[in-house]
């Protein structure tokens, strides 16, 4: 099974207006799937993460229903055909 | 969730232009050269706040910058050549710091074209501090390793805004020289083209730091040139005015007449080198204006004295504060000046500061505006470039 990202409405212009993206392959840990989402759409992964490869502060990243951020971060390693949902924090003025 | 697109504003030779960066959008307002009336158009980038906006009209542009950044998706560098109907936002931000660097992007403060003969220059000073620069007409960035790797960045410390670059100044006489402000850190120079900078903040005094005299650490926030007199520096420190006459090496304090001397903008008129105006606040405990009143002050002579604007701005209770990019004059003659506040309102005078009216109200707080005068800017290159011909 695939693993399948779900892309927040403000990276759609990234994405080909896709909210949904598929990766070919079986991705070990979320390092290696935003790798390779950012092979296909470098707009999205480039606004996940900031340029020294850290996931931005204010973004949550979700394996399945688990905020990564108190778990194992990028190095969470991923079911076969799991979903990753990337979805902004309640964080704004 | 697809935000909404603002409309855009086409200008006409002859329009006035307004940016205005705000912590909601970006918005764009056009008048006429009489500039009672103006047409806006907006939020662009809605719900982004947006530190910096530019305007370059070298080589027949006519590109608008914006630096619209995201507490979520970070900061980036967008362009309009169709005032506004059209964004180009590259899906690898134009400016990011190299992995030897170590620290990511936080926001875009400065956007500065380059000097006449280099059109293809363009600057931008970011958080944390540092310079970046185009030489391909802002495609592309590089980080200055310079100023970068300068011994003194490390004790450079973070204002109220963050520790921001926020003043480029290139030297219409001098192609290698270029002056920039951090605050806090003060003013650095370099006369070799970015290679080395040296600190240029002699004589303005920190209260805030132990030394008498320090060589940096100040809290600078802004400086201000006319391009006629490069070497004719007028400096808002966190406080006290001050002025220096020879490209930075000194400074001498040049605050008498001010109700305070705290405050954030400082800007030159067009065509008068030794006009400038700034907006006093009370002090940095209480960043509102004296009194109550808000007041542009002028001065006519090159800071020796200065006199109040208040003809059209609110006397009584008014608690606003204007931010140290939110003011600019445009080209015209009478010059028209204009600055935003924090509580949204857009104020603009077209008698060079001595009445003011509301342009716009109910704005998301504003942190800079930019007046671009779109036909004079056209005309003054081409009379530059005239000149610079002949003289060689």
């Amino acid at each position: 099974m695939p693993v399948r990202f779900f892309v927040p409405g403000p990276l759609r212009d990234f994405s080909g207006g896709l909210a949904q993206v598929e990766l070919a392959g079986s991705p070990e840990t979320l390092a290696d799937a935003l790798r390779a989402l950012g092979a296909l759409y470098p707009g999205v992964a480039k606004r996940v993460l900031d340029e020294q490869g850290e996931v931005r502060p204010h973004i949550n990243l979700f394996v399945g229903g688990d905020c990564v951020r108190f778990g194992d971060g990028l190095a969470t390693r991923l079911p076969d055909g799991c979903e990753i949902a990337i979805l902004p924090a309640v964080s704004g003025g | 969730m697809d935000l909404p697109k603002a409309k855009p504003l086409p200008a006409r030779d002859g329009d006035v232009l307004l940016l205005v960066g705000t912590m909601k959008g970006a918005f764009l307002l056009r008048s006429d050269r009489s500039r009672r009336g103006w047409d806006s158009s907006g939020p662009h980038f809605p719900g982004r706040s947006v530190y910096a906006m530019g305007y370059d009209g070298r080589s027949g542009r006519r590109r608008i910058w914006a630096a619209p950044a995201s507490m979520h998706w970070g900061a980036e560098l967008c362009a309009s050549d169709d005032f506004g109907r059209n964004w180009s936002r590259p899906e690898t931000p134009r400016i990011a710091f190299p992995e030897s660097a170590g620290v990511a992007l936080k926001n875009i403060w400065q956007i500065e074209p380059g000097r006449d003969d280099e059109p293809d220059r363009v600057f931008c000073g970011v958080e944390p501090s540092a310079l970046f620069e185009s030489r391909d007409g802002g495609e592309t960035w590089s980080l200055n390793e310079g100023l970068w790797n300068h011994p003194h960045r490390a004790r450079w410390m973070p204002g109220g805004g963050g520790l921001c670059l926020h003043t480029i100044l290139t030297d219409p006489e001098r192609r290698d020289r270029l002056t920039i402000a951090t605050s806090t850190g003060g003013v650095y120079r370099t006369d070799d083209g970015g290679k080395t900078w040296q600190a240029r903040n002699h004589g303005i005094q920190a209260y805030f730091l132990k030394e008498k005299d320090p060589e940096f650490g100040q809290c600078v926030h802004k400086v201000a040139r006319h391009p006629s007199r490069p070497d004719t520096l007028f400096l808002q420190h966190h406080f006290g005015l001050y002025r220096s006459d020879d490209g930075g090496d000194t400074w001498r304090e040049a605050s008498k007449g001010v109700p305070s001397d705290f405050g954030f903008p400082m800007v030159v008129h067009p065509r008068e080198p030794e006009t400038v105006y700034v907006v006093p606040l009370k002090a940095d405990q209480f960043r509102c204006p004296p009194e109550g009143k808000l007041r542009v002050y002028r001065t006519k002579n090159g800071a020796r004295s200065w006199k109040p604007l208040a003809r059209g701005l609110p006397q009584e209770d008014c608690y606003d504060t204007v931010l140290r990019d939110a003011m600019s004059a445009d080209a015209e003659d009478p010059a028209g000046v204009y600055f935003g506040t924090r509580n949204g309102r857009l104020y603009g005078s077209r008698d060079e500061g001595e009445s003011w009216s509301l342009v716009a109200d109910d704005l998301p707080p504003v942190t800079c505006v930019r007046a671009v005068s779109v036909r004079r800017a056209a005309a003054s290159r081409a009379k530059k470039r005239g000149r610079g011909r002949r003289a060689a």
